[in-house]
Parts: structure tokens; C-alpha cells; sequence
């Protein structure tokens, strides 16, 4: 293991180069005469480490970590594809940098124009009628997605819409969204082709219904064909429909959300839009909508003016809207991202995106099967992932998915998603991405063929796995989840 | 084509496993009357270097202002080694360490990030942090009233919180049905009004909200006000900014047991202003409250080998897990941003973060005595501060911000819009970065602009 950086620490080494001349001796005659009662009493107990060692520390930690950029990330439900560099170059410029949050909006023109622009192809890709920027991450988006729901029964007085319709297949974030806009939550099955039961829909709407919450493509790793039928029976059940953006990618460019007749979307940029993921954020969750959404959108968002000047929408503007969800304007700098994303690709570059996701998808999930692993959904297209269930290898030989996730890290993959959707037993749910070649897909059918045949020659190695993820790299064999959670040790 | 490898001969071969000829079969099994026959009516696409030229001129249009703007963003030193390691695509480019042992850089860093936060704030517990300051007091609130379900839903909140964190709260704990009471504050000193706490009995609401530094910038009587929500058996919820806390006392030691939540914005630990966000959001507690607390959390364990080594631990509060009954709908933390700050903490350890909190104190301290001595203008609260006055004016503030913005002065905040009597109040910060030569400029600035005469 790296040693902590406290065991890095030496009393009194301390780095001049990063600290304002402060004179001591003049700390009392300088500062406020009443200070003294408010002081702490010992500075804290941090580290001291040289800046060479700090940067060494923290680079060889870099090197710990797999990631897009040193390895095959096929991450189901997280679309891991390539974060392109220059977007974040042209996002670390000092002009965006400097701004202050509450500097005039006169001073920020370039800024928002970026953004004004992103709402605009953004509104284009998603056929939404308005679009709020300002959710700092997907389950915000959710949150003001629902928020805008309740708060339209609400100004109907329609106040006896108090359940949440949510397929059992759904991310965890649509149930603990709607429980925190205050709903209840009932799920709704999936048929055996992976579409949403839709006698069970038809049983569950009613005077109660506030909405329904889906995704589509599902996590399922399949298009919801019906989501006309579906779209029409919650609408008529005085329901709105709320559009989870996580698998966008699969059709950006190509099916328009609003046009299936969702009111309320929000979209992952950390997804679709390639904004890094940063080892669990910053992500950005803009939130669209249909036209009697509109007045709810949560604010601020950009507008612009007779002569061209952009200027901030606040709740002067937006008397209805659910409100703030960030101390200020949401997470500006994952937007300029994934708005020199879009100008790289624009409508066009959107569509090959779409397409050539769900030809690696295909691809791989026909290799895959081909070398006699099992598809959850053999009948069924594949959009830009898929399921393979375990459940034949698992019986045989005595290995889970687990075993083989953590199996394929010592191959030099990241593993897919795990026992998600839960309705599936033993599954991988592998998202290939658009960026990754064809070699690249390759190489992950070899590795899963030759796991599949270490099962069956010798099972107890891969249920060992990973046996140790190569040094520099993790360095460890399986880590203990159980010990960590029963005896929690959070802190050096 | 931009950032997709296949050649045309792949795609040919790639087809053919499939057994379909043209890649629009592939979306076959979507009704034809939601697809779209063509390319949606976006920009033209860019290489880079149009890009590159695009961004450059946009950047260029948002104006170097001299800033002396606070409110919740700070300007501060930012070492250039935070972001050259941050940016590095293992870190930039990983996903959520779900895989352990793929990931035990960034949960490393998570696990020294907790850590050096808890001996910040001197709190027990620190998770991985949240969206940002604003919201995680939103997550404290909730995570008070979940821990307390005897007592009313019902929080104390002061008028001289941040408004902005007001108006996210409202937003945010309506559909929860949590009611929060104003408390307001002392004409004089800015803290919390003393005397309005004697309306609140025992046990009639779960937890009192202080901000210290408030958003005046003047201090609170925390540990009075810490005891005082204990006697009446309520949470206290410090929210701080935790760059002063190399300075001022750290909330795990307010009163006599302490601050049982503490959260805050992280944005002053070595991340940029950008207009607002990507910031973070940090929260700490009482080991009693750790499992109510939202948020991954990163633990120590061993592995097979019995080596050391770390996870993402106690998932089993989180949305993923618990779906409707979480203790959160958050999902994400703001990893980056979290590897930025420890970085920040590491370079400058007790004594650079010491000094750094000095050095705004004694800046913003030399800024006021500046500026009072322009005729008209005075300090409009006598408690002692941290790094952020308000100023007293002889016109509206709103009218002097925007003259000084013409002469390149980001002077401040105008409080009139969120205190409509303080119309004539600005709130001004001068962090480490200002020199006393950039504080005489905008004495000089402001002086030109006000009425010579009293």
C-alpha cells in the first residue's frame, strides 16, 4: 500500500511557497481586537509534507486507479467512453476560471453565451419545449424532474396524486427521488421481453397516480416499444411522465425524448456528452420539459435579450419555478465541457454516436454469445449495452458475477455492471461506448472466454479473484466489503 | 470520425456477424415514427482548432475583474500542482471506485480526504462529500430530522444564513414537509438576536442551523448558541467555511459537547471560482449519527492477503441499495473536486492554512479601516469579522457596483436584493490574494465615484 500521507508527515516541514507573508509579530496589531475569544486553541492536525512529496504521493495513487484514459471501461449504465482532452482544455482557461459567481452578468458574456448555446442544442437533441442547466448532477435532475411534478398537481389542486410509478428494473436514484419529493412508490413489473407489463401499468394507475418514472432505452439494454401506449394511458390517467436521461446515448440524435411524449427529462452530461467522471463527480444533470412544465423549471437559466446580450432568468422571472438547487448557478464548468463536446461533434457527430454505440453493443453482445455465453434478452436488439446472465456458469461451476468481474480486473479490464438490474440473476450489464475498437472489443471476448474456461478448470481461482490486480496498479487480492462495514474505519 | 476508431472495413465485418448490412438496421426495433430521418439542426461541427479559436475568444469576452467579492465564492491561491495531478486522466477519467481494487487511488484519496477534514472540523465522521454548500445543508437538515423522529419537523434557521442557501433549503425540504422558523438578527452585531431564541422551548423543534462566519462575516457567539440547542435537546448544524478554520475555533469544539452536524461549501480548498461550480460540498458528524449521514463514505479494510487497503463502505444507507428508503437520493459526490482540496490540505498544512487564514483576516481588516475613512462610508456592524465586511454607503449600492465594474472592480455584493433595507449596503471580502496597493485602488475608485461633502 502507499503509505498515508500522515505517515509522510514531519513536525515543521512546511511549504513557504504557498503561504502569504504574514508577519507574527504583528498578528495581534493587525487583526480585530475581539478575535481573541474566537481563535482556535491548537492549529489542526494536518499533515506536513513537502510539496515533492505530495506530488509523488498523489501521482503514484493516480497510477492505482483504472480509468477510461489506461483501460477498457465497459461500465453498463455509465457510459464510460473517452473524455476528449481538449474540452477540458478549453474549459481551464482563465477567463472561465477567474469569474466570480456573482459577478455582473455584462462581465460573463462569453461564459453565457456557451451556455445559452448548450440549452439551445441541448432543447434540439431531447425535443423538450425549455431546458434548465442548473442540476449539478443526474439524481438532481431527477429531483427537480419530480419536484416540477408535484408541484403541477399542486397548482392544480390535483393533491391527491401522491404515488410514483416506477418499473422494477429502474435505478435506485427514481425511487429515492420520489420518496424525497415526498411520494410514494410503487413498482412496476417487467415482461419477459423486457418491456413493462403493461396490464400491471393499467392495474396501478388511478386518481393516485402522479407520474411515471422510466427509462428508455431501459436498463434492460432494450428500447421500450410501446412507450407510445404508454405515454397515452398515464397521460390519461392525469399522470405526467418523467424521462431518466441515463441511457440517452443509446439514441442521441436519433429519437427525440419529447417526442415519445415525455414531460420532464434529465440528462446525464457526464454520459451522453462525455464529461469526465472524475473517480464520482462533478457531474451536471440538465433538466428539460414539456410546454405545461415550463413555468416549474428551476432557476437560474440564461436568456437572451432584444440586442443579444445574455442576462440570468431568476425567480423574478420564474414566479412558479420549484427554486434553487445550488448555491449558485449549478456546475458551470462540467457545462462548458460538454458543450465543446457538442460543437465537436454537432448533429451529425450525435447520430454516428448513437450508431456506432450500438454497433459495438451488437457486436459484442453477438461475439459474446457466439462463444456460448448466454444473452438476457437473445430475441431482443441490443441498443448501446446489454445483459449476460451468469446464471448456466454459475450453477456449474460455483462462480458468480462477482467472480467474474473481479476476475477480468486481473485480465486488465474495469468490470461491467453487477447484479443490476436486479430482475436479472447473476448479470453483467456491459456498455461497450461508441469509442472503443474493435480490438479493444475483442480482447474483452478472449478474456471472457478464457475465464469461462478457468471456471470449469479451476474454479476456486476465479472465485478468489482478483488474485492481485498487477502492481503499481491496486496491488490487492479481494477486498474484505464485510469487515469495512462491520468495523468502519473512516479515518487515519 | 471524431472519437470513433472503426474503419470502414470494420464496420463492414462488424455488420456482417450481425447479419444486417447497414447500420440504421440496428434501429429497427424503434417505432419509424419517432425516428429521425435526419441530423438534428446543430452548429456544424468543429476540429479543434476552430474549436480551440471559438473557446478562446469566449473566454476572452468574460472580463478580469480585481475581485473583492465574497458571498460563499472565494478567490484564493490555488498551488499549480493541485490541478496538473488532478487533471491526470486516471483521476479525471475514473468512474465511482464501485470496483475496489481497480480504484485504490481515488479511494485512497478519499479516505486522506476524510481524514484531514475530520481534523479540520475536529468532527468524528467525514463522508466523501456532496454537491455543494448549499445542498449539503440541505442533506444536514435532513439527516437532523431523521435522527431525531420524536420531535417536530421543524428547523431553526437564521436570516443571516446565506440567502441562497435559504432559497436551496425551500426548494428542497418542502416536499418533506419540514417547516423552518427565521430567526432573526441583531441590528448591530449581525450574529443571531439572542433574545429570539427565549420564543423556542424544549423540544419543540429538532435543530438549530449557525453560520460561522455568518453571511456578514461577523462571528457568532457559537458556543452559547451550541449549548443552548443542547439545553433544548435540538441538533446543532455548524455550517463553516473551512478555510477560516485554520484560524477560528472548529466546530467539534463549540460549546460543550460540540456541533453535532458540520457542513460548508469546499470551494476556498484550492478550487477555481468558475462562475459558480464545479464546487463541493463537505459534512462531518458525530460518530452517533454515522449511519443517518447521506453520501458514500470510503473505509479502510484488508484484503485476501490480510493487506490493507480501501472501499466504499456502509452502502447499504444509499439509494442504490436501500432505493426508497435511502437516506438520500444523491448518487454522485464530487470526486475531483474532493481530490483538489486534499491536495490543497496537504500543501499547506497547518501553518500555510494558518497563515492563509490570517493573512484574508488581516487583509479584509486593513480594507475596512481604507475604505472608512471615505466620508460617508462606514463598517455597518461593530462584531469582529473573518474576511468579509459589510459597508455602510452614502447612495445605493447597486449604483456603486456597477460604476466600479466599468473601472475593473468587482466590488462586492449589494445586499439589497436579498435585504431590501440594506439597499445601501455592500458586502466586501478581501481574501490573501489582495495586496494592500489593490485595496488602495479601490479605496481611490470608490472615493472618486461617492459625493465629495457629507
Amino acid at each position: 500500500m502507499e503509505p498515508l500521507l500522515s505517515q509522510l508527515s514531519r513536525p515543521q516541514r512546511t511549504n513557504r511557497q504557498h503561504t502569504p507573508g504574514v508577519d507574527p509579530a504583528a498578528a495581534v496589531a493587525n487583526s480585530h481586537p475581539g478575535l481573541g475569544r474566537f481563535l482556535r486553541q491548537a492549529p489542526p492536525l494536518l499533515p506536513e509534507v513537502s510539496e515533492l512529496d505530495a506530488v509523488r504521493h498523489f501521482t503514484r495513487l493516480s497510477q492505482k486507479n483504472f480509468s477510461v484514459d489506461t483501460h477498457f471501461y465497459p461500465l453498463g449504465s455509465c457510459t464510460m467512453k473517452y473524455n476528449p482532452r481538449v474540452c477540458n482544455t478549453v474549459a481551464m482557461q482563465a477567463g472561465f476560471l477567474q469569474r466570480h459567481p456573482l459577478a455582473s452578468a455584462q462581465s460573463g458574456q462569453g461564459v453565457m453565451a456557451c451556455l445559452f448555446e448548450l440549452q439551445e442544442m441541448l432543447r434540439q437533441l431531447t425535443g423538450m419545449a425549455a431546458l434548465s442547466l442548473t442540476p449539478m448532477a443526474g439524481a438532481q435532475g431527477e429531483y427537480a424532474g419530480v419536484a416540477m411534478i408535484a408541484a403541477y398537481h399542486r397548482q392544480r389542486g390535483d393533491v391527491q396524486r401522491s404515488e410514483m410509478l416506477i418499473p422494477d428494473a429502474a435505478h435506485g436514484t427514481n425511487p429515492a427521488t420520489a420518496a424525497l419529493c415526498g411520494f410514494s412508490v410503487r413498482e412496476i413489473a417487467t415482461d419477459g421481453n423486457g418491456d413493462l407489463d403493461l396490464a400491471a401499468l393499467a392495474a396501478a394507475l388511478g386518481p393516485q397516480t402522479a407520474g411515471l418514472m422510466l427509462t428508455n432505452p431501459s436498463t434492460l439494454g432494450v428500447f421500450e416499444r410501446r412507450i407510445g401506449q404508454i405515454a397515452q394511458m398515464v397521460h390519461q390517467a392525469g399522470g405526467l411522465l418523467y424521462y431518466d436521461g441515463a441511457n440517452l446515448n443509446a439514441i442521441a440524435g436519433r429519437v427525440r425524448p419529447g417526442e415519445m411524449g415525455f414531460d420532464a427529462i434529465h440528462i446525464n452530461v457526464h454520459k451522453t456528452f462525455a464529461t469526465p467522471h472524475g473517480g464520482g463527480g462533478p457531474g451536471a444533470g440538465p433538466v428539460g420539459v414539456s410546454e405545461r412544465l415550463r413555468p416549474f423549471l428551476p432557476i437560474p437559466m440564461v436568456a437572451q435579450g432584444d440586442e443579444g446580450q445574455f442576462y440570468w432568468l431568476t425567480e423574478e422571472h420564474c414566479p412558479l419555478s420549484i427554486g434553487r438547487l445550488s448555491t449558485f448557478s449549478g456546475n458551470i464548468g462540467v457545462l462548458l465541457r460538454a458543450y465543446a463536446y457538442l460543437r465537436l461533434t454537432g448533429g451529425e457527430g450525435m447520430r454516428r454516436v448513437a450508431s456506432f454505440a450500438t454497433l459495438n453493443a451488437n457486436y459484442l453482445m453477438a461475439r459474446l454469445t457466439q462463444a456460448g455465453f448466454q444473452a438476457a434478452f437473445p430475441a431482443r436488439r441490443a441498443t448501446h449495452e446489454f445483459i449476460i446472465t451468469l446464471q448456466q456458469e454459475a450453477k456449474q461451476f460455483g462462480v458468480t458475477a462477482l467472480d467474474f468481474a473481479k476476475r477480468l480486473l486481473d485480465y486488465g479490464f474495469y468490470a461491467p455492471t453487477i447484479y443490476f438490474p436486479m430482475l436479472v440473476p447473476e448479470c453483467l450489464l456491459i456498455e461497450p461506448t461508441e469509442t472503443e475498437s474493435l480490438e479493444s472489443l475483442e480482447r474483452f471476448v478472449a478474456a471472457m472466454v478464457a475465464i469461462r474456461q478457468e471456471a470449469m478448470e479451476n474454479p476456486q481461482q476465479v472465485r478468489q479473484a482478483p488474485l492481485a490486480v498487477p502492481v503499481p496498479l491496486g496491488g490487492h487480492s479481494r477486498l474484505d466489503d464485510t469487515l469495512a462495514a462491520r468495523k468502519p474505519n473512516l479515518r487515519w | 470520425m471524431p472519437f470513433i476508431p472503426h474503419t470502414p472495413q470494420e464496420v463492414q465485418e462488424m455488420l456482417s456477424v450481425l447479419g444486417v448490412e447497414q447500420l440504421e438496421q440496428l434501429f429497427e426495433e424503434i417505432p419509424g415514427a419517432l425516428l429521425c430521418q435526419e441530423a438534428l439542426p446543430l452548429p456544424t461541427p468543429l476540429n479543434e482548432i476552430g474549436l480551440t479559436r471559438l473557446m478562446r475568444a469566449r473566454a476572452g469576452q468574460d472580463r478580469a475583474l480585481l475581485c473583492f467579492a465574497g458571498a460563499g465564492a472565494y478567490e484564493h491561491h490555488i498551488p499549480a500542482a493541485i490541478w496538473e495531478i488532478a487533471t491526470r486522466g486516471e483521476y479525471y477519467s475514473a468512474y465511482t471506485p464501485y470496483q475496489a481494487e481497480a480504484s485504490q487511488g481515488t479511494l485512497q484519496v478519499l479516505y486522506e480526504y476524510q481524514s484531514m477534514m475530520a481534523a479540520l472540523l475536529q468532527m468524528e465522521v467525514v463522508n466523501a462529500s456532496l454537491y455543494d454548500g448549499a445542498t449539503a445543508l440541505a442533506e444536514a437538515i435532513l439527516m437532523a430530522i431523521r435522527s431525531r423522529p420524536n420531535l417536530p419537523k421543524r428547523v431553526l434557521l437564521p436570516d443571516n444564513l446565506h440567502p441562497h442557501y435559504r432559497q436551496v433549503l425551500q426548494g428542497m425540504l418542502t416536499g418533506q414537509a419540514i417547516e423552518m422558523v427565521a430567526l432573526p438578527f441583531d441590528r448591530q452585531g449581525g450574529q443571531i438576536d439572542a433574545q429570539a431564541l427565549a420564543a423556542h422551548v424544549p423540544g419543540s423543534f429538532a435543530a438549530l442551523v449557525v453560520a460561522q462566519p455568518n453571511f456578514f462575516g461577523t462571528l457568532e457567539d457559537v458556543e452559547q448558541l451550541t449549548d443552548w440547542a443542547h439545553a433544548q435537546q435540538a441538533l446543532l448544524i455548524a455550517v463553516v467555511n473551512p478555510l477560516s478554520l485554520g484560524l477560528l475555533q472548529a466546530p467539534g469544539s463549540w460549546g460543550t459537547t460540540g456541533a453535532d452536524i458540520a457542513c460548508g461549501e469546499g470551494q476556498p480548498l484550492g478550487i477555481p471560482l468558475s462562475s459558480g461550480g464545479p464546487y463541493f460540498g463537505f459534512m462531518g458528524c458525530k460518530q452517533s449519527l454515522l449511519r443517518q449521514m447521506p453520501g458514500r463514505i470510503a473505509g479502510r479494510t484488508l484484503d485476501r492477503d490480510q493487506e490493507e487497503g480501501f472501499v466504499l463502505t456502509l452502502q447499504a444507507r444509499e439509494q442504490h441499495i436501500r432505493r426508497a428508503k435511502a437516506t438520500s437520493n444523491i448518487c454522485t459526490n464530487q470526486g475531483l473536486m474532493t481530490v483538489a482540496a486534499t491536495i490543497y490540505l496537504s500543501l499547506l498544512g497547518p501553518t500555510g492554512l494558518q497563515q492563509t487564514a490570517l493573512a484574508c483576516h488581516q487583509n479584509t481588516m486593513a480594507m475596512a479601516t481604507h475604505l472608512q475613512q471615505i466620508p460617508g462610508v462606514r463598517l455597518f456592524f461593530d462584531r469582529p469579522f473573518f474576511h468579509e465586511i459589510v459597508l455602510q454607503l452614502p447612495v445605493d449600492a447597486q449604483a456603486l457596483h456597477t460604476a466600479l465594474e466599468r473601472e475593473g472592480f468587482c466590488a462586492g455584493v449589494p445586499l439589497g436584493s436579498y435585504y431590501p433595507e440594506m439597499a445601501n449596503m455592500l458586502l466586501l471580502c478581501a481574501t490573501e490574494m489582495r495586496t494592500a496597493d489593490e485595496m488602495e485602488q479601490l479605496a481611490r475608485a470608490m472615493r472618486a465615484q461617492l459625493p465629495q461633502e457629507r
